[in-house]
């Protein structure tokens, strides 16, 4: 465990400036298309379309900005995606509940 | 046997001989920022939480009244919250560039970085400031003087009922006033940080509270990511 990480451990993974700014210009762009898109009638995929691009901008903004594919820790993902996973089950189960409470 | 252990523990003795900032209790560097940005990371899944309970109620106050959801949506203030989305992005980016620098040792890029972080953190505070005064002004702030009569005149296709609008601006000030709270925060970490980088306490081989402070900003950032479609852009279409 103390070799391995000797020599591997110490280089961490730096990733290019290139790479944030193209991040950079995709987060912007997405912004852009969301709150134009938002104007235009797509009936009840408005909604639909506004979560994806946040979820397409939120998941780069993590991916890369907070290292996550690049970090050599596997809990780090384990807790992302117990976290989320939790988050679902509150919203999922919250909104079964009140979107079928006067159904019958 | 004593002399076995003392070969196992030469190795180990020398790094944290040779690097101060490495705490005893840690075998190496690398597992010591592994553990504190796992650290970090478990709080940000207490901060999931914290946020996601708000998210819920909204969205079921949403479904429940989503007239006046929308109505309240379109009196905001488009042009303010994509122009705050895209400086919370750019600030992002001068907090990715920041860790960047102090990877590589740049210090006086990284103190630059620094700054134009807290540049871009303060005009996204004055700008939210700028349209909560304004919304103070039209009695859109859910206290006594709470008036939404405008909404009903801007929007004579829907029908409305004034009072249910009031459940959609005090979600509105909830959800930006916490997370203009995260904010302030998040400004305060970020000023010890670069005290901390102008007197050079950052090297490649140690730079953990930069990235740590870093994944608090960005995920502060990715709150308002999707704060911004659940409140400006609930219902912009045109003759809805």
């Amino acid at each position: 465990m103390a070799n391995h990480s000797e020599h591997a451990g110490h280089a961490e993974h730096v990733v290019s400036g290139g790479l944030y700014w193209l991040i950079w210009a995709v987060l912007i762009i997405g912004t852009i298309l969301t709150a134009w898109i938002a104007t235009v009638d797509l009936g009840i995929f408005n909604t639909v379309v506004a979560l994806l691009i946040a979820t397409c901008k939120a998941s780069i903004v993590v991916l890369f900005f907070m290292h996550v594919k690049y970090t050599s820790e596997k809990m780090t993902k384990a807790i992302l995606i117990s976290a989320v996973f939790w988050l679902f089950l509150l919203l999922f189960l919250s909104l079964a509940d009140y979107s079928t409470r006067y159904a019958g | 046997m004593s002399d076995r252990a003392g070969v196992g523990e030469t190795p180990l003795a020398t790094e944290h001989e040779a690097r101060p900032e490495l705490r005893h209790h840690f075998a190496d560097v690398v597992q010591q920022r592994n553990a504190a940005s796992l650290g970090m990371w478990v709080f940000l899944a207490t901060e999931i939480m914290f946020f996601g309970g708000m998210f819920c109620g909204y969205l079921i106050y949403r479904r429940a009244y989503f007239n006046e959801f929308a109505a309240g949506s379109r009196s905001l203030n488009l042009w303010a919250g994509t122009i705050n989305t895209a400086v919370l992005i750019c600030s992002s980016l001068t907090v990715a560039m920041s860790v960047r620098a102090s990877q590589l040792g740049k210090r006086k890029q990284l103190i630059g970085l620094l700054l134009a972080t807290l540049f871009f953190g303060v005009v996204f505070l004055g700008i939210k400031g700028y349209e909560w005064h304004d919304e103070y002004v039209h009695h859109h702030v859910p206290t006594f003087y709470f008036n939404a009569q405008d909404l009903i005149h801007d929007n004579p296709n829907l029908r409305l009922d004034p009072q249910p609008t009031k459940i959609f601006y005090s979600l509105y000030f909830a959800l930006t006033g916490v997370h203009a709270a995260h904010m302030l925060v998040g400004i305060g970490i970020f000023t010890v940080i670069l005290f901390m980088a102008w007197k050079g306490k950052f090297t490649p081989e140690y730079h953990t509270p930069v990235e740590i402070a870093g994944l608090y900003w960005h995920f502060v950032d990715i709150v308002w990511i999707y704060l911004f479609p659940l409140l400006y852009l609930i219902d912009r279409r045109p003759g809805a």
